[in-house]
């Protein structure tokens, strides 16, 4: 048989156990382990940086849970999922090694919240969530390969984030290639998809204090990546300006986009109306 | 019962996406096995949906993915005249030879 | 290696004599007694073809829409921990349902055909999934009770004559049972919890106990498929044995929670050595079943939005696999 014979591409799934997700049929187990079990606890502008990069993982978790159910094709609802559940393993560690997980993530206010503002983009159709994961995931590698290569605390972690992130960056890719060459609709949509999200790709790069990466110097990095993919998806590289000429700042200052207020209302509202409860 | 192999036999248009057979490798040292069948429009994203789908609890390290088009199987009913014949030769079996008590390694 | 049919490849019926046709029939009948285990190629009465695709395209059609209302919850989990168990379940779900599927394909029907049935409302899920989930706590419920009683239901289908049903069924029930203990383990912690967490999960185990018996299908002398379902080993037990099983099995478990089963009339009926229960309202599961539940529509119009906003999607990605497909060849 003339079969697709190759072995699996990205990570080996058994080497996603910590982010939350569990091996064998141990589901509610794993994700009932602290998730940050040995780690450190960090310090100063380490802490705030670890918790910038928790924010960022844990609000595109949220924003990806609400795809759940509503996919063009089933399989796709798999996929998803597995990206929301890296992600949100990934936001875990992150925010225990700086705090308590649920308080950080459901006693913070917007302004509290150092999350880029991409990542809070809403959903809109299927081309807009894959563009924001592409320009996403393509940072992440990035960012969590120099972090493992760097060694430190966050290290551990970056290390296991980036095969997770490869497999992401990969699902972006397939579908972006799909969604440009496609029809002319998928075509159209994902250029605007493209074009739409591009002013919040700036911020990603802007120096982060105490991460001890140096994230402007990976901005052409990203550029050459995500154009060599749209190229090749024929679908040209947006040319507007990559951030946003207010003043008063932005995601990692803690100033955000409209719709994030509504985020952290629908996903804050049960714990919060409970007060001390544990769940 | 012969399909046409390679090109999946339903051409992936009109949004209809094929069907794949996928076989997963559980370890390394064991065969792959069929673990079930999903819908894809390639072989790329049928590899990457089997990952999703069929490896999600770590059972595998490696995966195949076949247009179920290109499976050609032996007969319609799987029994009668390209089994039964190997039925009855029992002395392709090591049981079906006497050997003496306490003749070793053999 | 066993062949999975395409669809379409079934083999065709047309043809044969009476007598060879009552030949291939004892055929099939004496493997089901045997317990040998039928495969799509195999000849099979086409009652038996029919039974099978439209219970194993309910079951699936139920683990999509059943989605829905947990995802419900997703975004509004009260804790980080339960917010990625409650994601695991709700993809196990869509992965289960794309079990289901690709067993009902080796039938000969292709998916395509089975969802525009759905959506046609041609079709059925489990009426359970139009009762609606009001509170957190329901989420619980639904894995307490809902996935036992599903279990309880779907455990004898491992045994199913039908080979690609029983093999889909066991990779099923081996990753429900995460479900129902994640369900009662978030419905001990609320019963355990503050008041008003206790008063809400009581409340959603009032709501959610009877439709969950209702679950196993009208009483065994009026359900219309039960007999010959039986006598063609798709079905293993009647619809009140494995009720009777399930009452039993959560009475108990109901009080390690502390909290109560709805019934004034549930006890321990020594003679029998089981427990009774009231009399369920069949009225109400006909009228769920008739579309005239809670959330019917709602439920079925989120899943026709779904496929019809995906069109492009799956069509861009069609014309992809062509346009490269050319390009190779």
């Amino acid at each position: 048989m003339t079969a697709t014979e190759q072995t699996t591409t990205g990570p080996g799934t058994s080497e996603r156990t910590a982010s939350g997700h569990a091996p064998a049929a141990a589901g509610a187990a794993t994700a009932g382990t602290s998730p940050a079990a040995g780690a450190a606890e960090l310090s100063g502008a380490a802490r705030a940086a670890a918790r910038a990069l928790g924010d960022d993982a844990l609000v595109l978790a949220q924003r990806l849970g609400e795809w759940a159910g509503d996919a063009p094709v089933l399989e796709e609802d798999v996929a998803l999922t597995n990206i929301a559940l890296d992600l949100l393993g990934q936001a875990r560690t992150l925010l225990s090694m700086t705090g308590d997980e649920d308080e950080l993530a459901y006693l913070r206010e917007e302004h509290e919240f150092h999350n880029v503002q991409l990542v809070e983009q809403p959903n809109g159709d299927f081309a807009v969530t894959i563009a924001r994961q592409l320009y996403f995931s393509v940072y992440q590698e990035l960012l969590y390969a120099a972090l493992a290569a760097r060694g430190g605390e966050l290290a551990p972690l970056a290390a296991k984030a980036v095969k997770e992130v490869a497999y992401h960056r990969d699902h972006a890719e397939q579908w972006t290639l799909r969604l440009g060459d496609g029809t002319e609709e998928s075509h159209r949509r994902m250029q605007q998809a493209l074009d739409g999200l591009w002013r919040h790709t700036g911020e990603l790069f802007a120096p982060l204090d105490g991460l001890g990466v140096d994230l402007p110097a990976l901005h052409e990095e990203w550029r050459e990546r995500v154009a060599a993919v749209v190229e090749r998806a024929t679908l040209t590289l947006p040319q507007g300006p990559d951030r946003t000429p207010w003043a008063a700042g932005a995601g990692r200052q803690g100033v955000h986009t409209e719709s994030f207020g509504r985020l952290l209302a629908e996903m804050q509202y049960l714990h919060r109306a409970h007060p001390g409860a544990s769940w | 019962m012969t399909e046409q192999a390679g090109e999946p036999a339903e051409s992936a248009t009109g949004g209809q996406w094929p069907l794949w057979e996928v076989f997963v490798r559980s370890r390394r040292g064991l065969s792959h096995s069929h673990a079930g069948s999903l819908h894809a429009p390639d072989a790329q994203m049928a590899l990457r949906n089997a990952r999703d789908l069929y490896t999600r609890r770590a059972e595998g390290v490696s995966i195949w993915v076949v247009p179920s088009a290109a499976v050609t199987a032996s007969s319609p009913d799987e029994k009668d005249p390209f089994f039964e014949p190997a039925g009855d030769k029992a002395y392709r079996h090591p049981t079906f030879y006497e050997i003496p008590e306490g003749v070793k390694h053999l | 290696m066993t062949t999975t049919a395409e669809p379409g490849a079934a083999p065709a019926q047309a043809g044969p004599d009476q007598d060879a046709l009552d030949a291939l029939l004892a055929e099939f009948d004496a493997a089901v007694a045997a317990d040998s285990r039928i495969e799509p190629r195999d000849w099979m009465p086409d009652a038996y073809r029919a039974t099978l695709v439209r219970q194993m395209a309910q079951h699936a059609h139920s683990e999509i829409i059943g989605m829905q209302p947990e995802a419900n919850w997703i975004t509004r989990a009260p804790s980080l921990r339960r917010k990625a168990i409650l994601m695991a379940k709700v993809q196990d779900e869509a992965g289960h349902g794309l079990y289901l599927y690709s067993a009902t394909e080796t039938l000969g029907v292709s998916r395509d055909d089975l969802l525009d049935k759905l959506h046609a409302g041609r079709q059925r899920y489990s009426s359970i999934f139009n009762y609606p989930t009001l509170t957190w706590a329901d989420v619980g419920a639904i894995g307490w009770l809902v996935d036992g009683a599903a279990i309880t239901n779907q455990v004898p289908l491992c045994r199913c004559s039908y080979g690609p049903y029983a093999r889909a069924m066991v990779r099923i029930c081996k990753e429900e049972s995460f479900h129902q203990r994640q369900g009662y383990e978030l419905l001990l912690a609320l019963s355990r919890g503050t008041a008003a967490q206790h008063a809400m999960a009581q409340d959603a185990v009032n709501r959610w106990w009877w439709p969950s018996l209702m679950m196993f299908g009208p009483p065994d002398d009026a359900s219309a498929h039960s007999a010959q379902s039986m006598a063609w080993k798709i079905k293993r037990h009647s619809n009140d044995e494995l009720r009777q099983r399930f009452v039993d099995i959560c009475v108990p478990q109901a009080e390690v929670l502390g909290l109560t089963l709805p019934d004034p009339d549930l006890r321990w009926n020594e003679e029998r050595g089981a427990h009774d229960y009231g009399v369920i309202d069949w009225s109400e599961f006909q009228e769920v079943l008739r579309g005239n539940g809670p959330c019917n529509e709602q439920r079925l119009e989120r899943r026709r939005t779904a496929h019809d906003n995906g069109t492009w999607v799956r069509d861009a990605a069609a014309a992809y696999a062509a346009k490269h497909r050319k390009a190779q060849a």
